[in-house]
């Protein structure tokens, strides 16, 4: 039977944007859209921070209080030396959030939606951090890996453990980002595709039984809000924590 | 005239303003939101912290055994130190703060 079929994963196939000029260069439609991210939040904040106003207008509370929420985030986890990173850890968690925030619209791209960007992203997290760490304590940083106040006989054992557990940093912190975005526009197009399947089935009481897929997907989408905006401050808040690491050594 | 007025209006409103946030304010209701906003990002955060040093041991492992060819014992030592590795991470995220 020919009919409607439920194509879920089609909607993160890469293809160029931007037309010819991007097809020359390739430049994907997962390009487009962090390049759409980072217009949005650049000009947000020239747009807001336009006039100075003592007495903010909405623009400029808009901006203000994403700078006083990772300024706060970066001075609560990493402390006062934070501010020296603040701006790595803003502009991680500004793209990440206008990236899953975009990607929920029809027409744009989820580019967190793709392993690939977020293990570059968290790659370059962890290296920086590790970096960051061997910059400061030099080669004492080694001494990360080795608990204190334990036995000597049980570090064979124990600092592999730590070892595993440093390595699996970006793994889990690519990994939570990637799934999250990728199972919600799943779900998404796995209830709308539903709704096409009835409809084509059962006729017209088909038509009348895919409001229910319809109310899922409409619930749905307010949780993927909220799943968009705590991922990026996940994401910013393991960056923080990460350097804290680095900077304090516990 | 109307100009005073407007200014004793506002003084009423300054006062009161002042007054709100003098007073203490509802302390419980933000910390109940904090630790709320905690368990979700815990709950966000456990479960792929334990699989993904699982995933790192079991790569480590096999990459260690391909490099003295020794397949499969290594990966095999690799495992249970994965598992603990992931209860590690386990513990360190529910145990900061």
């Amino acid at each position: 039977m020919a009919g409607p079929t439920i194509d879920a994963l089609g909607q993160f196939s890469l293809t160029t944007g931007l037309g010819p000029l991007g097809r020359a260069g390739h430049f994907t439609n997962s390009n487009e859209t962090m390049l759409a991210s980072a217009v949005i939040i650049v000009g947000l904040f020239a747009l807001g921070l336009r006039r100075h106003a003592l007495v903010p207008g909405r623009l400029q509370s808009l901006v203000e209080i994403l700078y006083e929420f990772v300024r706060n985030m970066c001075v609560d986890t990493i402390g006062e030396e934070g501010l020296r990173f603040f701006p790595l850890v803003f502009t991680i968690f500004s793209f990440i959030l206008l990236g899953n925030l975009l990607g929920l619209f029809p027409y744009f791209f989820a580019f967190t939606s793709h392993i690939a960007v977020t293990l570059a992203l968290s790659l370059f997290v962890f290296i920086f951090s590790t970096g960051v760490g061997f910059y400061t304590h030099g080669f004492r940083f080694f001494k990360f890996f080795v608990p204190a106040g334990v036995p000597v006989w049980l570090l064979p054992l124990l600092v592999p453990i730590e070892i595993i557990s440093y390595l699996s940093r970006p793994v889990s912190l690519s990994v939570r980002l990637f799934a999250n975005m990728t199972a919600g526009h799943v779900m998404w197009e796995v209830f709308a595709g539903f709704m096409l399947l009835l409809t084509a089935s059962f006729g017209i009481y088909g038509a009348f039984a895919s409001v229910v897929p319809l109310g899922l997907n409409v619930a749905l989408a307010a949780l993927e809000l909220l799943v968009a905006g705590l991922q990026a401050y996940v994401f910013a808040i393991l960056t923080c924590l990460y350097l804290h690491d680095a900077v304090h050594m516990h | 005239m109307d100009k005073g007025r407007d200014k004793a209006a506002f003084e009423r409103r300054l006062k009161a303003a002042e007054d709100a946030a003098a007073a203490p304010r509802p302390e419980s209701a933000q910390k109940s939101a904090g630790s709320a906003q905690r368990a979700i990002e815990l709950a966000m955060r456990l479960g792929v912290e334990m699989v993904a040093a699982m995933v790192i041991a079991v790569v480590v492992g096999w990459g260690l055994d391909k490099l003295f060819h020794t397949s499969p014992w290594l990966m095999i030592i690799m495992v249970p130190v994965g598992m603990v590795a992931g209860l590690r991470n386990l513990l360190r995220a529910a145990g900061k703060k």
